[in-house]
């Protein structure tokens, strides 16, 4: 197993190389640089901009200094934010996102998992159908209708929690974020996990814990719940690298100083080195949870084992 | 008192098409230690007979009638009271021993959680029982297989397994549902001898559930002949095999491949099909597969009469025609 996990992380390095080198030179196709706008710079000015950000030299080039400085774990300056490094933006706005998209996290796992389990154990009850229906109302309503609806009801209306704002990320103004981002993700695992769940419930060997005479609580916890487990872990990476970078919506609704803004902005600003910092984090992410889910496939299922 | 008693044992399931009755008025007894083998092709209610006692049908499934374990209704008890009796005093084991473990847990857990549950042993008293049990199934280096998970194993050494499981606590009664189906001949075999060992050493009760009319004459000492979720023909199995008197058993009797005859004579068949469930022909089920149907067939269901010492039988078919023509 850590031969495994050190094989993955292996792997991951050039995976990130590559990921790099092509987002590198996307960002440089595309058409515009940092500093067009609808009003041009005067030439002079423009020349001694692009000589202070690197931006006359050849390309090749500039890629290899983004590489060296990136050895470093220097992202390079922002482009747009002009006293800003893409280190100070991201080490401001990460936290903030990585706070929510945690606590959002497990709430929608636990809850999610739960909802599921009961709504399959109540198969084809007036139980089962009203978590179905409220699940299903989670999957298809967007976040921009969610979330300045918590919003209406509970800030305007009820007036019991703030309607945005971080404060140093202090409860009452977590609430309703997170359960803008929770809602989504907890009905799609409320989904899932309801169908694995019976799917297992029907399978032979759950007949054969029950010719045994267990009682229904060790044939759930014990027998059950494990296999039934194995299509939401796959689903929870993506989902997690999703909840965790962030929504663009949820961050701009409650006026969150996460990195989803960073996303719009960085993109339409032509902002590379923040572009490319953007793609590093959630590739890094990304190739992170994806080993995390492989390794908790081997956890779950003996079938698996990593040479 | 009989160790089981079945008396008018229905089976019901209600589909979206109408109710269907899997099980109709079933009636058997077994003695401790003996063996019930009930056959019949797929779909004529064996399992679901079997599932009935045990309290395993599916969610839509109904019983009525009485099964009197130890002279105690069996049928339609709570769980909990289910619970008590299953693996404890009736086991079962299965006809799929590659999906009937639980592939997440080791096999050991398995086995040792039935002691725990019922017995209150403590998980070494537990492992050692589940490593003899293991031994005593035949199950070679049984002490480092406890470690092991199912896919570890093959087929007939799963179904070891299964039946080292069910008999842990000792049970009175093994319902065995069609244990060997999925495994090849020789372990097949194996299995078979296995099983006849055990009901030597434990003195257990068995219902042999099958299509395998080879496996009947091996291990029972009764057989019940089902059809149509009906007992056709009830007797010993000397009886069943030597003097066949009902026209269904004679054909499936006849439909086994033999050493001894012409090869170059066609296998006989029973023509058709079993009849639907959902809306079975009046009169007898079998009248449209029969040679030996009459107007009366068509008219009403044979009762099932009970002979001398014991045997059953449903068909207006006359017997003496029976021991003439039909006995080998």
């Amino acid at each position: 197993m850590l031969k495994f996990i050190i094989k993955r992380l292996a792997v991951a390095v050039p995976t990130l190389l590559v990921l790099i080198t092509i987002s590198f030179f996307l960002m440089q196709a595309a058409p515009g640089s940092p500093f067009t706008g609808e009003r041009n710079l005067p030439p002079e000015i423009l020349k001694n901009i692009e000589a202070k950000y690197n931006l006359d030299k050849p390309v090749w080039q500039q890629y290899f200094l983004y590489l060296g400085n990136l050895a470093k774990g220097d992202l390079g300056p922002s482009f747009k934010y002009r006293d800003y490094t893409v280190n100070d933006l991201l080490e401001q706005s990460f936290p903030v996102s990585l706070k929510i998209g945690a606590i959002a996290f497990i709430f929608t796992v636990i809850i999610g998992v739960s909802i599921g389990t009961i709504a399959a154990l109540k198969q084809n009850t007036i139980l089962d159908y009203i978590i179905m229906a409220l699940a299903m109302t989670g999957v298809v309503l967007p976040s921009f209708v969610i979330a300045p609806l918590l919003v209406m009801i509970f800030s305007i209306t009820l007036q019991w929690l703030p309607a945005g704002g971080w404060n140093e990320g202090t409860w009452e103004y977590l609430i309703l974020p997170v359960t803008a981002m929770a809602i989504m993700y907890m009905a799609s695992i409320a989904r899932i996990q309801r169908s694995s769940m019976i799917e297992v419930l029907n399978s032979n060997y759950i007949r054969t814990a029950r010719a045994k005479g267990l009682p229904w609580r060790t044939i759930i916890l014990r027998h059950s719940l494990r296999p039934s487990l194995l299509p939401v872990v796959s689903y929870l990476g993506p989902a997690f690298v999703g909840i965790i970078t962030g929504s663009v919506v949820v961050e701009t609704v409650f006026g969150l100083p996460g990195i989803g803004q960073h996303f719009v902005n960085g993109a339409l600003n032509r902002d590379y080195s923040l572009v490319l910092g953007l793609t590093i984090i959630i590739g890094s992410l990304t190739i992170l949870f994806t080993a995390i889910v492989d390794i908790l496939y081997a956890v779950i299922d003996p079938k698996i084992r990593y040479q | 008192m009989s160790l089981l008693e079945v008396k008018d044992l229905q089976v019901h399931f209600s589909t979206p098409e109408g109710d269907v009755t899997a099980v109709n008025n079933l009636n058997f007894t077994l003695e401790a230690g003996q063996t019930l083998g009930i056959v019949g092709e797929s779909g004529s209610g064996k399992s679901q007979t079997a599932f009935s006692i045990m309290g395993l049908l599916a969610k839509n499934g109904r019983t009525g009638g009485q099964a009197l374990f130890e002279g105690k209704q069996v049928l339609n008890l709570p769980e909990a009271e289910l619970n008590k009796i299953r693996a404890e005093k009736i086991s079962m084991i299965f006809q799929d021993p590659m999906t009937s473990l639980n592939p997440y847990m080791k096999v050991g857990t398995q086995l040792m959680e039935v002691l725990i549950m019922h017995k209150g042993c403590s998980k070494a008293e537990a492992f050692e029982e589940s490593v003899r049990m293991l031994d005593a199934v035949k199950m070679p280096e049984a002490r480092k297989r406890m470690d092991m998970f199912p896919h570890e194993f093959s087929g007939g050494m799963r179904q070891r397994v299964m039946i080292a499981m069910a008999l842990l606590c000792r049970p009175k009664l093994l319902i065995a549902d069609e244990p060997t189906t999925a495994l090849d001949v020789t372990v097949q075999a194996q299995i078979m001898d296995l099983l006849n060992d055990l009901k030597r050493d434990f003195n257990t009760a068995i219902i042999m559930i099958t299509h395998d009319l080879g496996v009947v004459a091996g291990v029972c000492d009764k057989v019940m002949v089902m059809y149509a979720g009906q007992t056709m023909e009830y007797g010993t199995v000397d009886e069943i095999f030597y003097k066949p008197t009902h026209p269904y058993t004679i054909g499936l009797l006849e439909s086994i491949p033999r050493l001894d005859t012409d090869d170059t004579k066609e296998l006989p068949i029973i023509p058709g099909n079993p009849p639907n469930l959902l809306n079975l022909p009046t009169g007898c089920p079998f009248q449209d597969r029969c040679g030996h149907v009459t107007d009366s067939c068509r008219k009403q269901v044979p009762n099932l009469e009970t002979f001398g010492n014991g045997r059953q039988r449903a068909c207006f078919w006359s017997h003496e025609l029976v021991t003439a023509g039909g006995a080998q």
